[in-house]
């Protein structure tokens, strides 16, 4: 473990938006003036109880909160070890984690008077959860998409489309969520008067990735309060999967100062860690993309390299500042899981207990059929199933088709 | 501290006249090429050599730079032999400045110190790094003004009088004004906008000003030069470039002489302009 170990692990970032040497704000200058402003706007809105109050009227009979946190019985026998429970994101209206997030948002861009929404999005849940804001207060939303994530997250497209917005399907670099982040921040900087940028995940310049973190913080605030209700205690342990990791950072933030509470982040190994894969903890070293200074997955010249993961959330060459800290200070382990095992534990978990995770949270799961086994029966494993497997249906169908033959 | 650019204003205010500056991609589309291509572009009348450090994200360009620094990259162009490619240039022209223009991740990569060093020595005089923000100086700002390299910012339109004093603290050399919100190569600047603009930012340094995006003939740059210090082309360099190579994106025997042709009609351009701002 490092030495220099802080008292807390919930303070950060500093004021110039570091985790210890993650983090920052490496933008260009048209954009910096606006990311000021924003960060006024957000610290405004933290203190101001009728934010709270209005965001709290919304996650309740919009979003549909608080999500169930649900004993998963039939895993937990099937697998014979730890005691597992679902945090149920995937029920959220939207269907992901993200809508959380994309309220807290929106609610300040509209505090900032713009007009104008942005979006990246890689499986297409974050642009979902922005077209579906967006619809519901009046603003006009562009969600940027790789153009291969286009083709195989299709109903999220078509969703997003119903919903009014405009999808532009990117095709620089490998076509997928990296690239998606490059055009929308391309945009960001032309259109900077007009436009808010809602950032999916707990990534960018400072202060998105604290932002980011707080509107999905719900998710292990609720998970304490259920867990309380449901054993009486805190949990044994917290799984989630990492692209970017808001959903993991939601869940895992509020335990961070619970020493006995293991924490997992599983990251997307791809084909494999020595191949083609979307772990950037497990394959990467620090460098600066998108805004902040992060693990990040580049070749020796500082040129960064396209990731691969099956699931198109996952399929990110980064992760965020925050989680790049927690992994040098130890206290969050970081695993990954590879397409197959993915793939394996959707098919599982679809069986068992009748429902279907997106591939993204599917690799958590992938890593709980590892984990489970070698614990207690009386140790209380949460994971964080932050999105349904609608979505990937047809994939998962060409995919599993395609071996019969 | 006179560095190879400061030395160039002064000569150019004798001179009366504004600066013609030129940006293109270290190794595109081959670094053998994009030697042979700065080498020529003094004498076609460039004042003062921006060479862009590819890199595969490069957030605030268009798609004329984009695909240029995914050229260099295809042929193997890397922040080593981009110091290089400097160092054969000064070999023949001690006089012309170089500024390297790009994106933090490769330099920090190849280590900060290591990288000014190199820098310094390979004959580079200024660094413009588009996503290092004032807010970040302690990165890369500071350590390159005690190597002696001189770091360009870039003051934008959303850069307004109470920013300005934070951008221009530790910019030396000149400032660079991006005459839009936007990325390269896609809007185009008004030169009356610019003017003001220009006229707000000398009203806090005594440091040369240029200005950059949307420049892209020679009329447009001798009206941005009668506003400023100096105007930037990039992306009309890079198209001409393009426009030159086979369907493969290879060299051919004309691709060196598109764009000496067309920084020699810009330099007339920017040589034509009444006297330059003060």
């Amino acid at each position: 473990m490092n030495p220099n170990l802080p008292n807390s692990f919930r303070t950060g970032p500093d004021e110039r938006g570091h985790f210890g040497i993650f983090g920052g704000r490496f933008v260009a200058e048209t954009l910096m003036p606006l990311i000021l402003d924003l960060e006024k706007a957000y610290a405004d809105a933290k203190a101001d109880p009728a934010f709270q109050a209005e965001m709290n009227g919304y996650l309740k009979n919009y979003v549909g909160r608080p999500s169930p946190l649900y004993f998963a019985e039939r895993l937990t026998e099937h697998l014979g070890g730890a005691k597992i429970y679902f945090k149920r994101e995937e029920l959220n209206h939207t269907g992901s984690h993200k809508v959380n997030n994309v309220l807290g948002q929106i609610m300040v861009a509209r505090r900032m008077g713009k007009k104008r929404i942005i979006a990246e999005t890689g499986a297409g849940q974050h642009g979902v959860a922005t077209a579906t804001l967006c619809a519901r207060f009046g603003l006009e939303c562009v969600v940027y998409m790789g153009a291969v994530d286009v083709e195989r997250q299709q109903p999220n497209v078509i969703r997003m489309e119903m919903l009014g917005a405009k999808v532009v399907p990117v095709q620089s670099g490998a076509r997928t969520l990296k690239d998606a982040m490059n055009d929308a921040l391309r945009d960001w900087v032309t259109n900077v008067h007009s436009t808010f940028y809602c950032i999916g995940t707990v990534a960018g310049p400072h202060p998105y990735p604290m932002m980011v973190r707080d509107f999905q913080s719900i998710i292990g605030i609720e998970t304490r309060e259920q867990m309380q209700e449901a054993e009486g205690r805190l949990p044994d342990s917290l799984v989630a999967c990492i692209g970017g990791g808001s959903n993991a950072m939601g869940l895992f933030h509020p335990f961070l100062d619970d020493p006995s509470v293991e924490i997992f982040g599983v990251e997307a190994a791809g084909h494999g860690l020595t191949q083609l894969h979307a772990a950037s903890i497990a394959g990467g070293r620090p460098g600066v993309l998108h805004g902040n200074r992060t693990y990040l997955l580049m070749d020796e010249d500082g040129q960064i390299q396209d990731a691969h993961s099956i699931s198109a959330g996952l399929d990110y060459p980064g992760i965020g500042p925050e989680h790049s800290w927690l992994h040098e200070t130890g206290r969050v382990n970081y695993l990954s899981a590879t397409d197959e095992e993915a793939l394996a534990a959707f098919q599982l978990l679809t069986r068992l207990e009748g429902i279907p995770p997106a591939l993204e949270p599917a690799h958590a799961i992938a890593k709980v059929m590892e984990l489970a086994p070698k614990r207690p029966r009386d140790h209380l494993m949460v994971v964080n199933l932050s999105g349904r497997g609608d979505k990937d249906i047809p994939q998962i169908t060409e995919i599993l088709k395609g071996r019969k033959k | 501290m006179t560095t190879r650019i400061d030395a160039r204003f002064a000569d150019l205010a004798k001179q009366g006249r504004s600066a013609f500056v030129t940006f293109l991609m270290a190794g595109d589309p081959d670094p053998k090429t994009s030697l042979d291509i700065i080498k020529a572009l003094p004498k076609a009348g460039a004042d003062i050599i921006e060479i862009g450090m590819p890199f595969t994200d490069p957030m605030a360009d268009g798609p004329s730079i984009q695909a240029a620094g995914l050229r260099a990259l295809k042929a193997g162009m890397t922040l080593k032999k981009t110091l290089e490619m400097v160092r054969g240039f000064r070999k023949d022209d001690n006089a012309t400045p170089l500024v390297l223009m790009g994106y933090y991740n490769p330099i920090y990569i190849y280590g900060v110190d290591k990288f000014l060093a190199d820098a310094k020595s390979a004959g580079v005089d200024g660094l413009i790094i588009v996503d290092l923000p004032p807010e970040e100086d302690t990165e890369l700002c500071i350590p390159a003004m005690k190597a002696g390299l001189n770091f360009i910012r870039l003051a934008t339109p959303t850069t307004d009088d109470k920013r300005l004093p934070a951008v221009l603290a530790n910019t030396s050399g000149f400032v660079y004004y991006v005459s839009i919100t936007g990325i390269t190569g896609s809007a185009s600047a008004d030169s009356n906008a610019v003017g003001e603009a220009v006229a707000r930012i000398k009203r806090h340094t005594k440091l040369p000003v240029c200005v950059g995006f949307g420049i892209r003939t020679p009329d447009a740059a001798r009206a941005i030069a009668e506003n400023a210090n100096g105007a930037v082309v990039g992306t009309a360099l890079v198209d001409a470039l393009r426009a030159s190579l086979d369907s493969e994106g290879r060299a051919t025997p004309k691709t060196v002489g598109a764009v000496a042709d067309l920084v020699t009609a810009l330099a007339q351009g920017v040589r034509g302009a009444k006297q330059a701002a003060e």
